[in-house]
């Protein structure tokens, strides 16, 4: 039976799944033109959830319907952080949904119920918990790729998106079967002590190697990456945004609750599986973006090359490697926003900011927000003193530790590769000279404009003053 | 406010991009005087590092120690010694000269331009202060921000391909240099400078070390062969940027050789002394034939300055054989100090040199050799000067070229003849190519009707030039001062060549 503690840590779950089917009541009974009080709603409904999360956070690890549920410092990070960057999604969004006539209800509330299961996943105690909680992403995600109807490319998008996705969860699932074959459980920590006392068996390797397909899809690192790319491209440019940051923590998430609480005793067999995905992401990201013409097509490979990155940090296998882990991926997720951002916000009505060329000269018509861009542009390719270089020493520093020095420096060669596609925007906002009735910042949304520039200053600020966020998920993870 | 001397030296000029970025391009003006102001009181404040600092004890001094990540034990470690001091000062003069040198001639997005040189000057002074790798590293990295936007927004016209170039090349090596400090900090836990030069490490890893550091280090000096980016980058840069890249960007190299190099991996120095040497005479011999055939001005000066870096090179690592080979410590300090003389000496005669192609540049818009001529009936004035750098330039006694080659060919001697025979050739090649210039640009009769129109230096670029004048004449005449002020530190760094650390 469940009591009321029971309740009581699902706090914010419950109340944002309340929360949501409220929206949801509330959108169907509110007149179109009425639509933005939706819009600032959920974003209340957020930052309330926000609250809960932080307030609520115990000291130590806290379980939930026969431990179903885990509530422990490192998911509430991965919470807040999720929360947060969906927030800026919403706000970020607006004046580019109400200019296609796509400000609607629903928008709002699947990504509500997405990160509904980010929350859940994250805080999963059980292999079924996990998989419900991606279940529930995945397929909040699948339909607001789709959103878009009337276009072609959303629409093969999804589709690809939904078939690929369908396919590795069944390997997820799969892989759980063999695993749960071998332990004779589903609950994590329960597998923890089994692996650690019994011997590992062939049946839970196997297990495992499915596993690792659906966390490697889920982060979309190569050689699972192929969705990855279409939907950036195909779905409109707010579920993008979503996409890039919050579904890349919840994968952060997922690979950390199954390796680390689950599986920690197959590290030895994990660990350079990992490696070797880490190399090809951070290869095929780096080399296939190097020739994309569209924005969001290179953004998408810089996805892949960054999941590479992030991976190196994970195949440490230590606390240290996962807060490192970590910290890459709260880092990846604030940057997308403004990579992201900077593209919505040059959008409009009639002009969607799709290609690199549309950048030409934006520093001559709003310096601002080509700065922004060139912050996360510089932050995203690893340069100092910005937030994306600290994140990249991390997990190279947790390379270099585990024993992989060979990891690292491909890592680094990659870096220099990559360099050269981020400079490359630069290049085009900074050095070329502005087209006719090309770039310019034209959202006046002040909320937007507000918002974005905060985001981009942080990495800035992030960059300078780190250490805080550092010792807080290092912390998290039981470091002092 | 003394305790944080450093830190106000580092975030003053980065503080003032703020309000010179808010003057916004409707008012350049607002922005050049803001940009100046903050540039000469960067520049008062690092005047105070002088009496602050006790030369005759040597050492690190003016400590500041701040957690940064205490979880992980990287620290904002700040502290300065002789070296340090002398080279913040350069940076000092060198920003307030490039921000007069470009007041006018800066027109499009002069308050970007300005908080370019702001920012710059901020990495560049934390660069020589920091005392924990990481620290060293972001300073290191960040600089190449600032250049990047310099070259490729002013640049000429082949200024993309320049800055990409330019940006790639020096982010490869630092990159290196990065995964080396990783490597130390996974042995000691810690990224603590001094904790560094004292850790004891193999030989096989202070080889990789040692080559990982050489490069990133070498290709920002540069040394043969990873030079090539630099007349890219030169030719391409406005004159700021040339001057700033000139006179300090490259020390930054050197500065990074002696802080990381010579404590760190002492053993592999000694081991792959030859290399540096041997490379380092290159630099200087085929470099300076290089610089003899070139028709562009700016070119021919870029590859002077690789050819004048080869001496700083060849000073520190002949102190390596000096020291423990001939267990010649006094030598090795001679080689060591020339190295580091002729790094601030370089500094204020490439900035000079440029600063005279910019202005030349500015009214000709041509930087072909061959388009000038007879300089001097037009533009006596300039021509004093320009006569001048040129002779600092080949070495001449009395300028600040002189006495930093001087003391580091006289300290090879006692290595070897044959190293001082072709150190020593310099003093050929470089009259040729430098006197030759000056010959081509300033004498002869003039044959090109624009250069006849041209006007002579006006008040602010006399400023700017007599600054450079007397800083080449106040050090080559009287080096006294300079040299108190580095030798204790010098006297470390040689102390610390002779420790074995295997």
């Amino acid at each position: 039976m469940p009591t009321i503690n029971d309740i009581l840590v699902l706090l914010p779950e419950f109340y944002l799944v309340a929360a949501a089917c409220l929206l949801l009541l509330m959108d169907a009974f509110i007149k179109p033109e009425q639509r933005g009080t939706l819009h600032w709603c959920s974003i209340v409904v957020l930052l309330v959830a926000i609250y809960l999360v932080i307030a609520g956070q115990p000291d130590v690890t806290v379980t939930a319907f026969g431990n179903m549920f885990i509530r422990d410092p490192a998911s509430e990070i991965i919470k807040v952080f999720v929360l947060l960057c969906t927030v800026l999604v919403f706000i970020f969004s607006r004046p580019y949904l109400i200019d296609r006539k796509r400000f609607v209800g629903e928008f709002y509330t699947l990504m509500i119920f997405a990160v509904i299961g980010v929350m859940l996943m994250v805080s999963a105690g059980n292999l079924v918990m996990i998989y419900l909680g991606l279940e529930m992403l995945t397929l909040s995600s699948y339909a607001l790729v789709a959103l878009n109807r009337d276009s072609p490319l959303s629409s093969e998008a999804a589709i690809k998106y939904f078939v690929l996705g369908a396919l590795t969860s069944g390997m997820l699932l799969y892989g759980m079967s063999m695993v749960y074959g071998a332990a004779g459980t589903l609950d994590l920590a329960q597998l923890h002590e089994a692996i650690a006392q019994g011997t590992v068996s062939r049946l839970m390797v196997f297990g495992l190697i499915f596993m690792l397909v659906g966390i490697a899809f889920e982060l979309g690192a190569a050689p699972f990456h192929m969705w990855i790319p279409d939907v950036y491209q195909g779905a409109s440019t707010p579920v993008t945004t979503f996409i890039a940051s919050v579904s890349k923590l919840a994968a952060f998430g997922l690979a950390w609750r199954l390796l680390d609480t689950g599986l920690a005793g197959l590290s030895n067999y994990w660990q350079p599986m990992l490696a070797v995905i880490s190399v090809l992401s951070m290869g095929i990201g780096n080399l296939v973006a190097l020739v994309q013409t569209n924005i969001k097509r290179m953004l998408a490979y810089s996805t892949i090359a960054h999941m590479g990155f992030l991976l190196m940090g994970i195949t440490n296998a230590t606390p240290g490697g996962y807060a490192s882990a970590m910290f890459y991926a709260i880092c990846y997720a604030l940057m997308s926003t403004v990579a992201f951002g900077v593209v919505l916000a040059m959008a409009r009505a009639g002009f969607e900011c799709e290609e690199i060329s549309d950048l030409k000269g934006l520093n001559e018509r709003s310096p601002w927000f080509a700065g922004m861009m060139a912050i996360s542009m510089f932050s995203l390719a690893g340069v100092p003193p910005l937030f994306g270089f600290y994140a990249k020493y991390l997990v190279l520093q947790a390379a270099i530790n585990a024993g992989y020095l060979w990891l690292a420096i491909c890592g680094i060669v990659m870096a220099i590769i990559g360099l050269w596609y981020y400079l490359h925007v630069i290049k085009v906002m900074y050095f070329d000279q502005p087209e006719e009735g090309g770039a310019t910042v034209s959202a006046s949304d002040s909320s937007l404009r507000v918002v974005l520039s905060l985001n981009g200053l942080a990495l800035l600020a992030l960059g300078v003053y780190w250490g805080p966020l550092l010792g807080w998920c290092r912390r998290s993870l039981g470091l002092s | 406010m003394f305790n944080h001397l450093l830190s106000l030296l580092i975030w003053l000029p980065l503080a003032g991009t703020v309000p010179v970025l808010m003057a916004g391009s409707s008012r350049p003006n607002l922005a050049r005087w803001l940009a100046l102001l903050f540039m000469v009181l960067t520049f008062v404040a690092s005047l105070f590092l002088l009496p602050q600092y006790n030369a005759d004890l040597g050492g690190m001094q003016l400590v500041e120690h701040h957690a940064w990540a205490s979880t992980i034990n990287v620290h904002y470690n700040l502290a300065v010694d002789g070296i340090s001091i002398a080279l913040i000062i350069l940076t000092t003069i060198i920003g307030v000269l490039v921000v007069a040198g470009a007041w006018e001639i800066i027109k499009t997005n002069t308050h970007q331009y300005m908080a370019a040189m702001l920012a710059l000057e901020s990495m560049l002074i934390g660069v020589f202060c920091a005392t924990d790798a990481l620290l060293f590293y972001v300073f290191f990295e960040a600089m190449l921000i600032p250049m990047f936007i310099l070259i490729g927004v002013w640049g000429g016209p082949r200024r993309v391909y320049a800055t990409l170039k330019f940006f790639i090349y020096t982010f490869l090596g630092s990159i290196c240099f990065l995964i080396g400090i990783l490597y130390l900090y996974s042995k000691a836990g810690t990224f603590d400078l001094h904790t560094l030069a004292a850790l004891p490490l193999s030989m096989t890893e202070q080889s990789w070390l040692f080559g990982a550091f050489v490069l990133a280090f070498a290709i920002k000096v540069p040394m043969v062969p990873v030079h090539t980016w630099l007349p890219d980058a030169h030719v391409e840069a406005p004159t700021g940027g040339s001057v700033y890249l000139a006179a300090v960007m490259l020390k930054v190299g050197t500065y990074g050789m002696l802080r990381f190099i010579l404590p760190i991996t002492p053993d592999a120095g000694m081991h792959y002394m030859w290399l540096i040497v041997v490379l380092s005479l290159v630099a200087i011999i085929y470099i300076g034939y290089v610089a003899l055939t070139q028709e562009d001005m700016k070119k021919l000066v870029a590859y002077s300055s690789i050819a004048h870096m080869g001496f700083v090179t060849l000073g520190m690592f002949i102190a390596f054989v000096l020291v423990r080979d001939l267990g010649s410590v006094e030598t090795a300090r001679l080689g060591m100090q020339g190295a580091v003389i002729q790094m601030i000496s370089h500094g204020f005669v490439s900035g000079a040199m440029f600063t005279c192609i910019g202005i030349m540049y500015d009214q000709l818009h041509t930087r072909i050799i061959k388009e000038y001529g007879g300089l001097v009936n037009v533009m006596p004035w300039f021509a004093v000067f320009y006569v001048l750098f040129a002779f600092s330039n080949t070495g001449l006694p009395g300028t600040s070229g002189f006495v930093g080659e001087f003391m580091v060919i006289l300290a090879s001697f006692h290595m070897s003849a044959w190293v001082a025979f072709f150190a020593a050739f310099t003093l050929v090649i470089g009259a040729g190519y430098t006197l030759w210039l000056v010959k081509r640009v300033m004498w002869g009769r003039i044959h090109n009707p624009h250069v006849a129109q041209m006007r002579d230096i006006n008040k602010r670029e006399a400023f700017v030039l007599t600054v450079f004048a007397l800083m080449i004449l106040f050090i080559g005449i009287w080096p006294q001062p300079l040299v108190h002020l580095t030798d204790s530190s010098v006297a470390q760094l040689v102390q610390q060549l002779a420790i074995h650390k295997l």
